[in-house]
């Protein structure tokens, strides 16, 4: 059976439950394998030795499906090469992050940071058992044998059992409590760079996105929203829709009208034929400009306190220069390469759902709410995603709906007008700061007010999400105040690669470069003053600096910047080599980075990582969302722009060697990169970038 | 309307209305998946395959337009993925979610079967349609140069 015939009838073969993604190369009797001897929730080793270790973490690029396994694979002392790999089922008691029972998902760059001990321990507590199961064969103590390369080694006779001969015995052993881990200086598999394990399968095409999946009956399926946020169906003329070839049929849901039909082309063309009508709502009159009068008019009143050091107001009248910069930012779309797309089939008595989305355990929850079945009656089946970037999953919800009102199994596609219309998008921000310099120059006083919409939450008036980046900058100044609104505009908003540091580190570190110009400071002599009680955000500062030479000559025309982050735990500093056309348009030549993530499990991860989120904080300096009577007005790449392969800068990533706790790396880089280029284009051309995204016209 | 062309070295008919794009052929009626949709107005690479041996836009090229022609996909572009652009994208472990991989692969493949060196100014010109949101760019550049040391095409 090949593999994707084995998906196609996933829920006989498996019992519906455990449904994974296998490496072709070791595919062959896939369905056979969920009976293989089980050690715990990540390993199971089958008779004939193949190991199998389970992804508790989806694959959206970020190396979750070569990371995960790497750690297992340390402590479980197993042959690489010969490990297979599966995405969990939805088992939040099992894969909750850091423990939650009912929240399993990628966020918040936590794969490796929240797993590193538990999948340790998972690894080290199935070896354990198959060295128990060893001695119990021999008749020797444990203490005599030790596990190499999938087998047990008996240290006395050097007799040797490999793991599948002893996987049935062994896996009915008890599990130890807390088997002893490894001290790093004995890792042989973290801190290693094997290649990754899914790069096969997308070079050959093979590899399965949630777009990709197809499941006998299936039909396709689009969806028609109100353009205007929060508007609702007041109703619909499908007759012209009906008339189109291929459509099948026409549904209403919740938020919108779907057209099905036998190919997702003729659900597109049916749509454009449907008439639908709308309650349009009370963003109807909404605009950019009127949501930018709402946070203007928020930042002339104090907000609610995010952080307060010494004492801003009595510092700041004795300030020998004051620095004052109002900074805004523009509402981003995800814009992953995948459109939203799923399939789903709920029938009467059970519910399956094939598809990409960070949070699977959400997905089966949505089920679980719209169909009434109870939890055990519904599968989540993760596939790859096609970039996320924060994104929820809103289609899985849509989906269920649609298989639901059908009676049949749904792909729901999203189109890219789809997705860059109706997302959750990064918040707009509008942020004034002031800022006051002792005689020497040198920071005393810094405030800050944010105004900028929230959806993580408030406490005691303040979304953390909201203010990170500027509460929680490593620099050291005696009097810093900030103060924080959350506008209620109606635009939905959400988690962006990096979230509050997305904007809030921009903001920050130009506002930090102002203070360092306007106190005839060097950047750079400026952030080492302020980080000297912070050792590892000095290092990566220090590092940086090192690498790219800085106060060293740069050819003409080209010129530095520096912005740094502390952020997911670890620490990064970015020095930007631009320059800037005499008609205000900018490149970025080189990027150096310097990174202190703690320990490193895979560093070619890590580097591709960082590269990746320097280019995705490069494109948010050049894209936006706006919005006119409630609607957003960019549709496509040739409205919402981001950075393409000619205006990708040559980038340079140093790791400061660690065995601190791992910290997130995923989001890392995306804060600093925007800020380093704009001080970079104040050295080239004496202009504050202090408005997103960055236009031609304010550099002439 | 039955529509007759070459996908893969293989003759292949399909029963579809001539506007219907090559992606959705592909993707929905014949289930090859590899080929990918993006932005469904050719303006950033993902649905890329070959006709007649050029890299174009499967999004926007109807039917009507493939009548007679030959397709490549990334499914046909080698037996075992043993291309030499594929090659160099294995070794440098190019992609990251992979999703815009199969289209930066065939205008990659299509760029080398014309240009057997390029600089990297080649490779920004004819490449920048492709998108790659994850910005695996400066390994794409990478492999590129190495795909074509692979096919011979260096000194």
């Amino acid at each position: 059976m090949n593999r994707r015939s084995f998906i196609q009838s996933g829920t006989a073969a498996a019992g519906g439950l455990v449904i994974g993604f296998y490496l072709p190369e070791n595919s062959k009797a896939a369905a056979a394998e969920s009976t293989d001897p089980k050690f715990n929730a990540y390993v199971r080793i089958g008779n004939d030795d193949t190991i199998t270790l389970t992804v508790h973490r989806a694959e959206l690029g970020q190396g979750s499906m070569t990371a995960v396994p790497m750690m297992l694979a340390e402590e479980l002392e197993c042959d690489w090469s010969k490990i297979r790999t599966e995405f969990a089922k939805v088992d939040p008691v099992n894969y909750g992050v850091f423990g939650s029972p009912v929240l399993q998902g990628v966020f918040g760059s936590l794969t490796v940071r929240s797993s590193y001990d538990s999948l340790r321990q998972a690894g080290a507590s199935a070896r354990e058992m198959l060295i128990a199961a060893a001695a119990q064969k021999w008749g020797v103590d444990k203490s005599q044998c030790r596990a190499e390369k999938n087998t047990v080694i008996n240290t006395a006779s050097n007799a040797r059992l490999t793991y599948g001969s002893l996987a049935d015995a062994a896996s009915k052993m008890p599990a130890p409590a807390k088997p002893a881990l490894k001290p790093w200086q004995s890792f042989k598999v973290i801190g290693t760079s094997p290649k990754r394990l899914d790069t096969k399968l997308k070079v050959t095409g093979k590899a399965d996105y949630g777009i990709d999946i197809r499941v006998p009956g299936m039909q396709y399926a689009v969806l028609e929203r109100c353009p205007v946020f929060g508007g609702k169906v007041a109703g619909f003329d499908a007759s012209k829709a009906k008339a189109v070839p291929g459509v099948k049929n026409v549904v209403q849901i919740s938020n919108g009208v779907a057209v099905i039909a036998d190919n997702t082309w003729s659900a597109m063309e049916g749509r454009r034929a449907l008439k639908v009508q709308w309650d349009e709502g009370k963003l109807a009159n909404t605009s950019s400009a009127t949501i930018r009068a709402n946070f203007a008019d928020l930042l002339t009143k104090p907000g609610a306190v995010a952080l307060n050091k010494g004492n801003f107001d009595n510092a700041i009248p004795g300030a020998a220069k004051k620095v004052d910069a109002l900074y805004e930012a523009p509402y981003l779309s995800h814009a992953p390469m995948e459109p939203h797309s799923c399939v789903v089939d709920v029938r009467k008595d059970s519910c399956e759902i094939w598809a990409g989305t960070q949070i699977p355990s959400a997905a089966r929850d949505s089920a679980e709410m719209i169909t009434g079945l109870p939890k055990d009656k519904i599968d989540v089946h993760t596939y790859f995603l096609g970039g996320s970037f924060g994104r929820p999953g809103q289609h899985v919800d849509e989906a269920i709906e649609i298989s639901k009102a059908a009676g049949i199994p749904i792909k729901l596609t999203w189109s890219r007008e789809d997705d860059m219309q109706h997302d959750i998008y990064r918040p707009a921000s509008l942020t004034q700061f002031h800022a006051g310099l002792d005689g020497d120059g040198w920071p005393v006083a810094w405030h800050a007010r944010v105004a900028s919409p929230s959806f993580s939450g408030l406490q005691n008036g303040v979304d953390r999400n909201g203010v990170d980046g500027i509460a929680s900058v490593p620099y050291e100044i005696p009097n810093f105040r900030v103060e924080y609104h959350p506008p209620d505009v109606g635009i939905p908003v959400g988690y962006w690669r990096s979230v509050g540091c997305s904007q809030n580190t921009f903001f920050a570190e130009c506002f930090i470069d102002e203070m360092a110009a306007a106190g005839g400071k060097d950047p750079v002599e400026l952030r080492r003053r302020l980080l000297a009680k912070t050792p590892r955000a000095l290092g990566v500062l220090n590092l940086a600096a090192d690498k790219a030479g800085w106060g060293k000559p740069l050819p003409a025309g080209r010129f530095r910047g520096v912005a740094m982050v502390n952020n997911l735990g670890g620490f990064n500093a970015q020095i930007a080599e631009v320059s800037v056309d005499n008609k205000g348009k900018y490149r970025v030549h080189r990027v150096v980075c310097a990174v202190d993530c703690g320990q490193v499990i895979n560093p070619a991860g890590v580097v591709q990582q960082i590269q990746g989120g320097i280019v995705f904080g490069l494109s948010a300096l050049k894209g936006g969302i706006t919005i006119d009577k409630g609607r957003v007005q960019q549709g496509n790449f040739h409205q919402y722009e981001v950075v393409r392969i000619d205006e990708a800068p040559a980038i340079e990533v140093y790791l400061v060697p660690s065995h601190e706790m791992p910290a997130g790396i995923g989001e890392a880089s995306t804060p600093a990169i925007g800020p380093a280029v704009a001080n970079a284009i104040f050295a080239a051309t004496k202009k504050r970038i202090r408005t997103l995204p960055i236009r031609p016209e304010q550099l002439v | 309307m039955a529509i007759q062309f070459n996908l893969n070295g293989k003759a292949q008919t399909v029963d579809v209305v001539p506007q219907m794009p090559l992606l959705w052929v592909l993707r929905d009626t014949l289930g090859m998946t590899g080929t990918k949709f993006g932005c469904g107005a050719g303006l950033c690479g993902a649905c890329t395959v070959h006709l007649n041996g050029a890299a174009i836009r499967s999004c926007s090229t109807p039917m009507s337009a493939v009548a007679g022609k030959s397709i490549t996909t990334i499914e046909g572009l080698s037996p075992d993925g043993g291309h030499p652009v594929q090659r160099a994208w294995l070794e440098g472990d190019v992609p990251q979610c992979g999703y815009c991989q199969s289209g930066q692969i065939m205008q990659a493949a299509a760029l080398l079967a014309k240009n057997k060196r390029p600089s990297d100014s080649d490779i920004d010109e004819v490449m920048k349609g492709n998108i790659c949101r994850c910005g695996t760019y400066q390994d794409i550049r990478r492999a590129i140069h190495r795909a074509s040391e692979l096919a011979g095409g260096a000194k």
